[in-house]
């Protein structure tokens, strides 16, 4: 590579690399590209230098600056809590009914309230509230633990069947599964809940579980099948199923009994978010 | 386009001095036309001889205008009233208005800025088609910054030959000193530049001051420092080549001009054939060009315009100015290089007589477009309505089925105020037999419901519609919402639907 070759037809220089006499040409990198790339490099040692970078066996090189994003974001996350603490404040004092009737603090909580939702609840009943199978919807107005502000926020307090000792409490036997009915009687019972509901069903069958509902279901679900809030019991006659409306899901209630849990919020979040909670969901539609 | 013709730069014969009597021949070189450029060969720099005449002076005159426009404009007071901003022209990002002397545009808005837009590009057209490149050589910032630096770079370093001596010579502390001085006026130039565009974001007055003691937001000093960067890059360093390669205006000009656009000409049906002239030498059988290379060396773009009409030049007209003096001198009639058509050289060198066809099709089209554009804009600025409605349907859950079988959907309602003062509005609702109707967060829970907004401001409501199922169709029902102000007679609707499950 001492002597410089020139290439006839561009005037350039080669490489001096050569592939069956196809002879490479020597385009250097524009020097804006060069530049940059140097600056890039120190750009980097200062990096290494000031920032955490590199791996160690115990851990990392912390750099001169100490940066930590999860610090930063505690950080911001606390100034975001003194800037708001506040309002806050004010929300934690104020009763229900205050929250309802001022619309700012309306405005906060439902915007707390959404924001706490979406980070809290929305796992279990969907980002809009809108629940799934098994979980309840709580757009609608029907409420197995009451849909006044109170009730909501008691529920979300205490849960629903969880570790807090003033835990809302109910529990469907299962009638099949523990051998207390026989296939032949839920069968029958499926009958009649059906009935309840103002579906077509078999009327024998409605007859012969007449007598099985009153002595097994009624001191729940109430005589008439309306079920009773202070229970928890859910309402048989309306339109509305957590586990289904089908045959086949009343029978499986029926025989396995399901209950699902809410965990108590009491402990994990403050009395205030709960309040803003409990003004979120009311507002959902279904609020009485 | 013709054909260029051309004298070759490169051919080494050595220049005489004199072009004619007392015309000196310029050695400037048309480095940066088409023909001269090579991909990889690197830049050659370009200095432009400073030039006096008609173009020139209506540059600087040009230069003023704009340059004031956009330097003094954050500065215009205008009152609207207690609370409003008092800046004439402000685009007011964190409360989402823009502010134009009189008018008020809110986001929902942005198609005024649309049509705007489309005005100016086909205003664009309109006077390319017509006088050609006229912005490109007058109005556009690259031209204005860019005669704004060459201006400071000749007041300090001195005209043409001078800056050429320059760079050739050693560096002595007068050199250093020279380049230290245009370097720093053309980077105040640039802060002021950087500066006067983030005022039209924030109110001027209080931004100056917070900007003077530190304590102004950070995005003001980044475009701050964004613009200087640009400024001084694009108008002082890379000059010609932002228009040469950064630019697409010179492109799709391409595309848009015809041989009846006006635009700077050089009449070779009357230049031709050009040459050296002597002293006493008669005119006749020869061109009036005398080959003096002025033209080129005036250039702030580098080509020779004798070439024809060419992508890179900017239309600025300093070519004529530069070949008016020289006619002048030799005693020959001006306007060799003019602002001309391709079409009237073809028309003299065929014997007819030049003529301009300012109505063509093209320009018709345009006017009529700019035409019918404004007239919609007019129209719709001056019907403004200063109340507005959006409506938004809950798509989470889309609708709720309620105990009874009564279907719910919900919806969010914006209500827009544009007026300064608060305004008691009318909502009502119809489309649907609906049951009930349900409005959060307003004590009034029927319709039609009377709700207050505050002055220039939206308020947001939430409302749920209830139908029963006997009532409920399926299928998605159309459902209107209607806002109303009965004192000013004013009223506005928006649409959705109603959906529920069929069972």
């Amino acid at each position: 590579m001492s002597d410089k070759e020139i290439d006839k037809v561009t005037g350039t220089e080669t490489t001096g690399h050569e592939w069956d006499g196809i002879k490479e040409l020597n385009t250097p990198l524009p020097r804006w590209w060069i530049g940059i790339f140097y600056i890039c490099i120190v750009w980097a040692v200062g990096y290494w230098i000031l920032m955490p970078a590199w791996p160690t066996i115990n851990g990392y090189t912390h750099g001169l600056l100490n940066h930590s994003q999860r610090d930063s974001v505690t950080a911001a996350v606390n100034q975001l809590k003194a800037a708001r603490a506040g309002r806050e404040k004010v929300l934690a004092n104020a009763s229900l009914e205050q929250i309802q009737s001022d619309p700012n603090l309306l405005q906060f909580a439902m915007a707390e309230g959404k924001a706490a939702f979406g980070d809290n609840c929305a796992g279990c009943h969907g980002s809009g509230g809108q629940g799934a199978k098994s979980y309840p919807n709580l757009n609608d107005d029907v409420w197995l633990w009451g849909g006044k502000l109170e009730d909501i926020q008691h529920t979300i307090t205490v849960g629903v069947r969880s570790t807090s000792p003033e835990t809302r409490q109910s529990q469907m036997p299962a009638w099949g599964r523990s051998n207390i009915l026989t296939p032949h009687q839920i069968i029958d019972l499926t009958e009649y809940v059906v009935n309840l509901s103002h579906r077509p069903a078999d009327q024998k069958a409605v007859g012969r579980a007449t007598k099985l509902f009153k002595d097994n279901c009624a001191s729940c679900h109430g005589p008439e099948g309306k079920g009773q809030r202070k229970d928890g019991s859910p309402n048989l006659t309306d339109n509305e199923w957590l586990y289904g409306s089908s045959r086949d899901t009343i029978y499986d209630q029926i025989w396995n009994g399901h209950g699902g849990v809410m965990p108590t919020w009491g402990g994990r979040l403050s009395p205030a978010t709960i309040k803003a909670l409990a003004v979120y969901v009311h507002s959902l539609g279904g609020g009485e | 386009m013709t054909a260029p013709i051309r004298v070759d730069t490169e051919a080494a014969q050595p220049l005489p001095v004199q072009a004619a009597d007392g015309v000196s021949r310029s050695d400037a070189e048309a480095s940066n036309s088409a023909a001269a450029r090579k991909l990889y060969k690197s830049r050659v720099p370009i200095y432009p001889k400073e030039v006096d005449g008609r173009y020139r002076r209506l540059k600087w005159a040009m230069m003023a205008v704009t340059l004031s426009i956009y330097y003094l404009v954050p500065w215009l007071r205008w009152d609207r009233g207690p609370g409003a901003p008092t800046q004439a022209v402000l685009v007011d990002m964190a409360h989402e208005r823009l502010f134009f002397f009189f008018i008020e545009i809110w986001p929902q808005e942005i198609y005024y800025i649309t049509g705007l837009l489309i005005l100016a590009a086909v205003s664009l057209f309109l006077i390319n088609a017509l006088f050609g490149r006229l912005w490109c050589g007058y109005s556009c910032p690259q031209t204005v910054w860019t005669d704004l630096f060459i201006w400071i770079e000749t007041r300090i370093e001195g005209d043409r030959g001078a800056r050429i001596r320059l760079v050739a010579a050693p560096w002595t502390a007068s050199k250093l000193a020279k380049r230290i001085a245009k370097h720093s006026l053309w980077l105040v130039f640039a802060v002021a530049t950087g500066g006067a565009w983030v005022f039209y974001f924030t109110d001027a007055p209080a931004l100056l001051h917070q900007l003077l003691i530190g304590s102004a937001g950070l995005g003001n000093y980044t475009f701050i420092a964004i613009l200087t960067f640009t400024t001084y890059t694009l108008g002082g360093l890379m000059r010609e080549q932002v228009c040469t390669y950064m630019c697409p205006w010179p492109r799709i000009q391409a595309a848009m001009t015809d041989r009846e656009a006006l635009s700077v000409t050089y009449l070779r049906d009357r230049g031709e054939t050009r040459g050296l002239h002597r002293k006493g030498e008669p005119w006749e059988g020869r061109g009036d060009c005398i080959d003096c290379n002025q033209c080129v060396a005036a250039c702030p773009m580098g080509i020779d315009i004798r070439d024809g009409s060419q992508l890179e030049c900017i239309n600025c007209a300093l070519c004529v100015d530069a070949c008016d003096d020289v006619m002048f001198r030799i005693g020959r009639p001006e306007g060799l290089i003019a602002y001309d058509t391709e079409a009237n050289v073809l028309r003299r060198l065929k014997g007819e007589k030049p003529r301009f066809r300012f109505f063509r099709p093209r320009t018709l089209l345009y006017a009529a477009v700019i035409a019918l554009v404004g007239a919609i804009m007019l129209a719709s600025l001056a019907t403004r309505h200063t109340l507005a409605l959006d409506v938004i349907r809950d798509r989470n859950p889309d609708f709720v089925t309620l105990a009874d079988g009564s279907v719910r959907n919900g919806y969010t309602l914006k209500l827009m105020n544009r007026n300064g003062a608060a305004r008691r509005f009318r909502l009502d609702m119809k489309g649907v037999a609906a049951r009930k109707v349900v409005l959060i967060g307003l004590p009034d829970t029927r319709l039609p419901a009377s709700v207050e907004v505050e002055g220039d401001k939206v308020r947001t409501l939430r409302l749920l519609v209830t139908i029963d199922r006997a009532h409920f169709q399926p299928g998605p029902q159309p459902i209107t919402f209607i806002l109303s102000d009965p004192t000013r007679g004013e009223s506005r609707e928006a649409s959705a639907i109603f959906v529920g499950d069929t069972r």
